[in-house]
């Protein structure tokens, strides 16, 4: 949804975020729902600013959102409050499940198809009954750390079986009934410490502003993603979200508040190692992606959007490897690497320290800071043979052979470090030109307005002019492994004294263009699979369509009285529709479910969907056209007229995930990996699909290891941004925010005898830092099993440059991931804490 | 002396007839006559002095506000909300408000720092020295761990001993051309950014 759609929601939950703190400007919109009568409702282990400014404020113990989220599902189900007509016909309710499936409920606490000590599932009894489903694109394998198991492929057109009565006791419906049926109010207080009537009043206030007249949204942030079970969370999300009908609508969806300012750009045009540009999968040497028509065999999803995807896979080839790419040679397909495992930043961290990674560059990240086990980050810097460092300041990611934490012990000093180090300075926003997009995929350009002072570079200098040089030391190489470097196309023009690359070159070429007459395409829909077209990123494409139409750049807001998504107002992808399935906002027939939650609708005269805002679908497939199943149809053929979620192979909200998932079709709760309480729900303890990569410099805690009684949680402020070095040497950021401190609630620091700004130590199995403590009411201990559990939150944010400074957090963390994400977990682990000062570290620091 | 005692009532009586304060005293406005003074006549607003003024986008987290940058001889003297983004209608948070104090920070370094292997100092080096040198170790270490087929025959043409990080604070187009060169044409895999923590 985009930002300023937040405005015309009637009720907002805020979870897994402190919106007002971290992401102020984006709070305004919450605040002008709030003043157009929005009920705002946050739920958070902390009472924040995002609290104080909330209707309703209910605690969670940390870790705890999937028993308070299926708490919600539960509780709409069995009083039967969820909007009938949207769920009923856009999402897959009343879909009949394999024979097979066994639900945690029934087994254990886990789904069926485990493979227990090798901690991955097998899908195949989660498919729809007769047929195997597809998932989304990207993943449509079961992957692991280690190996894929079998591939997924859809091998039946023919939709899914449905009971639309719902009775069928293997339709989704009855599963989820059955799933969620020990989800009770009871329960959520009993694993979440929230009081049952504050969790009810959040209920009631959900199911109140739903349906034809009424919409509500979700905002998330990476306190539901830094979890072990993160993806789930935010699923259970859009299943209380698909339920109330609020996907697609005005005011409806699940808006994530992403942290950097082009992470959803580096997640879109990736540099992430699992995906070529906008979500097609990075080839894997463990599954059947051997040559080009094996990829595009294993791949391309038969019906749905994704169908396309040998247009946009080989439309990339060409942009990339040029002349390279022929038919005849695959068009170039065997140039790109392929994946052997999980190259992700974790396991990297690890092949580091174990001497496998020689060499790394780091663009404007900071892992010293940001990664867990930041000292075991220390050994794998200190085992590299180079690293090259591109930041505008100095950051402990380039200075750890100086003043890390090592060096300071005296574990490690800068003469055994062998580590060849270069920090090279880069240039800001307004000293380079380019685009950034959104937490919502608006694309925006930025002008270069002034100029970078002495060395610093843009990171597209230096890419460029690497590439350039090494494209030159590969010139007279015959080797078939250098065939890529040597194919590579790299002909931006560059300009100025200083050889500036043409950044909108680059656009240009993510756009797309015909390859014969080198004409910029208008868009996606003209992108072909015999190599007459090349496209760098196909969602991106109608960003630049035409040599000189720079839509990125585009400053024209709606006029104050007129609301049609500013869609003047820069780009957002794809083709500039501003809020995705928005489809769903008119009913099966094309009708706005009401006049006041109109947003696009079936104009029946012309023939055409129309409206407020671009419609996310085939612009004349009427509402009730079918498909044919007689004709085979594929691709978007496949998908009816009232199929919103065209994306899916069969166009339905998926309630229930058949395929693509890793760690089960629906979300279950299971504790943290570390955590002093066993699982009051089922008998299996944490989740058995997490990513564990053991290491003796990562140990982890036992479930109620008396030695590390205390849950941790960390967190940003407003004043200082992220583990990077900017708001650290920004002198009024700084000033506002000097120095490092922990918080700690006055039960806990009676308990342990700690005062307000005592210092005081934290340890972990990997490691012990100190700051000073913060006694606030802001945290409050829980009762959990009889107990009470006590909380301490930091934030994360320190090192030892920049003008504040202090310890770091992530030292005291462990490297383990989501199975879906590899994502760390930062939210909920557990700690010990004392009052007192680690030995001598004034002098060190 | 009693020169210089009128010299002073006169310059008394116009300071005080010149003073704001008195004059909304007296009953004139003071959003219009009374904000007026001699010293005021001759103020210029500070952005008058720009002789660049551009659009940009604010540099910390994923919101997306648009800034307008005001820049003198090449430097940036101002930086503000741009009013006309339905995204922040001319507001800023502290971190985005603070964008010149981060580009002018003294803490900033323009130069390229050189350490070498087991060495306890930084060196300032030439850009174009460290370029060639990067591209060396570059194709050195690359040379040394590519793999162009696994045991069994199945190709990977990668490397595990190169590895990138970073891309969430940079440019589309600067990700996109890391993701070209270092994955389609070095054959690296680990390129990784902070989207994954």
């Amino acid at each position: 949804m985009a930002l300023w759609d937040l405005a015309n929601s009637d009720c907002i939950t805020v979870m897994g975020s402190n919106m007002a703190e971290n992401h102020p400007v984006a709070f305004r919109f919450v605040t002008e729902a709030q003043a157009r009568g929005a009920t705002v409702i946050h739920v958070d282990p902390r009472f924040t600013r995002t609290s104080a400014l909330a209707e309703i404020h209910a605690p969670i113990r940390s870790g705890t959102d999937i028993a308070f989220l299926g708490g919600i599902i539960h509780y709409l189900l069995v009083n039967d409050l969820w909007f009938r007509d949207f769920a009923l016909a856009y999402t897959n309710l009343a879909a009949i499940v394999e024979e097979g499936y066994l639900d945690p409920e029934e087994n254990d606490g886990v789904f069926s198809g485990l493979l227990a000590d090798r901690g991955i599932y097998k899908h195949d009894t989660w498919q729809y009954e007769g047929q195997i489903s597809a998932a989304a694109s990207a993943e449509n394998f079961e992957q692991t750390t280690e190996a894929f198991e079998g591939g997924v492929a859809r091998d039946a057109r023919n939709p899914p079986p449905t009971d639309p009565t719902l009775q069928h006791p293997r339709c989704v419906y009855q599963i989820m009934r059955r799933h969620f049926g020990r989800y009770t109010p009871e329960m959520v207080e009993h694993v979440t410490g929230c009081p049952q009537a504050t969790f009810l009043k959040v209920c009631d206030a959900l199911a109140r502003n739903s349906g034809r007249e009424r919409t509500g949204a979700f905002c998330y942030a990476v306190g539901w993603t830094h979890h072990s079970y993160g993806v789930q969370i935010i699923r259970a999300a859009s299943i209380i979200q698909a339920l109330l009908g609020n996907i697609g609508r005005p005011g409806g969806g699940v808006l994530a508040l992403r942290g950097h300012c082009s992470i959803q750009g580096s997640t879109d045009i990736p540099t992430l190692y699992n995906m070529l540009p906008t979500y097609m999968p990075q080839p894997n040497a463990m599954t059947q992606h051997g040559s080009l028509a094996d990829y595009l065999k294993a791949q391309t999803v038969p019906t749905g959007w994704w169908n396309n995807l040998p247009k946009y896979m080989i439309s990339l080839l060409k942009a990339w490897y040029g002349e390279a790419a022929q038919p005849d040679k695959g068009f170039a397909y065997d140039l790109l690497p392929k994946l052997t495992g999980d190259h992700s930043q974790l396991p990297t961290t690890l092949a580091m320290v174990d001497g496998v990674v020689k060499g790394q560059f780091v663009f404007g990240q900071n892992p010293v800071v940001g990664n867990t086990n930041s000292e075991l980050v220390e050994r794998g810097l200190a085992n590299l043979e180079w690293l090259v460092v591109r930041d505008f300041a100095m950051t402990e990611t380039a200075s750890f052979w100086k003043k890390g934490r090592l060096v300071r012990r005296g574990e490690l000093a800068p003469d055994k470090i062998g580590t060849e180090i270069f920090f090279l300075p880069s240039a800001m926003a307004a000293e380079k030109e380019g685009t950034l997009t959104n937490t919502t995929r608006l694309v925006q350009w930025h002008d270069k307005v002034c100029d970078a002072p002495g060395d610093c570079r843009s990171d597209l200098w230096f890419v460029y002019h690497l590439g350039r040089r090494l494209k030159q030391l590969y010139a007279d190489s015959e080797a078939p492994e250098d065939a890529p470097i040597r194919a590579l196309t790299w002909d931006y023009p560059t300009n100025g004294d200083l050889s500036e690359p043409d950044a909108a070159a680059v656009l240009r070429e993510i756009n797309g263009y015909t390859v014969a007459e080198r004409r910029q395409i208008s868009g996606f829909l003209e992108l072909k699979d015999d190599g007459s077209t090349a496209c760098g990123g196909w969602m991106y494409s109608g960003v630049f369509p035409s040599a000189d139409e720079n839509r990125a750049r585009s400053r024209k807001p709606d006029r104050p009285g007129s609301f049609t998504h500013h869609r003047g107002w820069a780009f957002s992808w794809p083709d500039n529709r501003r809020v995705l399935y928005n489809r769903a906002s008119a009913d099966p027939e094309g009708e706005p479910w009401s006049e006041r939650k109109r947003l696009v609708w079936w104009d029946a005269k012309s023939g055409k969907w129309t409206g407020l805002d671009t419609p996310d679908f085939i612009r004349d497939k009427a509402p009730d056209m079918r498909p044919n199943w007689e004709e085979n149809p594929i691709g978007s053929e496949a998908l009816g007229g009232a199929d919103p979620f065209i994306m899916e192979p069969d166009g339905k909200c998926l309630l229930f995930v058949p395929s693509g998932l890793k760690d089960g079709p629906l979300p279950t709760y299971y504790e943290p990996v570390e955590s002093p309480v066993g699982n009051p729900l089922y008998k299996q303890q944490s989740n058995p699909a997490v990513k564990l990569w053991r290491h003796s410099a990562n140990g982890l805690h036992e479930v109620g290891d008396p030695r590390f009684p205390y849950v941790f949680t960390t967190y940003r402020l407003t004043e200082l941004h992220c583990g990077g070095i900017a708001t650290r040497a920004m002198p009024h950021t700084a000033e506002l925010q000097p120095e490092a401190f922990i918080e700690v609630s006055p039960e806990l620091a009676r308990e342990i005898g700690l005062n307000n700004l005592d210092w005081a130590v934290l340890s972990t199995a990997r490691g012990e830092i100190e700051a000073k403590a913060l006694v606030t009411e802001r945290l409050r201990p829980f009762h959990i099993s009889g107990r009470y559990v006590h909380q301490v939150g930091m934030p994360w944010v320190y090192g030892w440059e920049g003008y504040t400074r202090g310890d770091t957090a992530n030292v005291l963390l462990a490297i383990f991931g989501d199975p879906n994400t590899s994502i760390h977990t930062t939210k909920a682990l557990t700690c010990d804490l004392r009052r007192g000062r680690l030995y001598g570290t004034r002098a060190r620091l | 002396m009693n020169q210089i005692r009128r010299r002073l009532a006169r310059k008394a009586s116009e300071f005080f007839k010149d003073w704001s304060v008195p004059r909304q005293l007296s009953g004139q406005s003071a959003v219009a006559e009374a904000a007026r003074s001699s010293l005021s006549e001759h103020q210029r607003p500070r952005l008058e002095e720009a002789d660049r003024i551009g659009t940009s986008i604010c540099p910390f987290c994923a919101v997306g506000c648009a800034q307008l940058v005001y820049a003198k001889h090449g430097k940036p003297i101002h930086i503000e909300g741009d009013p006309r983004s339905p995204v922040n209608q001319g507001t800023l948070c502290p971190k985005g408000a603070g964008t010149l104090g981060m580009m002018l920070s003294e803490l900033r370094v323009p130069e390229v720092l050189y350490r070498a292997p087991h060495s306890s100092a930084w060196e300032k080096r030439p850009l174009d020295w460290a370029m060639a040198r990067i591209a060396a170790l570059v194709k050195q270490t690359r040379d040394e761990t590519i793999v162009d087929r696994l045991a069994d025959g199945t190709p990977v043409r990668h490397t595990l001993g190169i590895a990138s990080l970073g891309g969430a604070t940079l440019d589309n187009e600067e990700n996109y051309l890391i993701k070209k060169l270092l994955g389609g044409g070095l054959g690296v895999v680990s390129i990784e950014n902070q989207a994954r923590i």
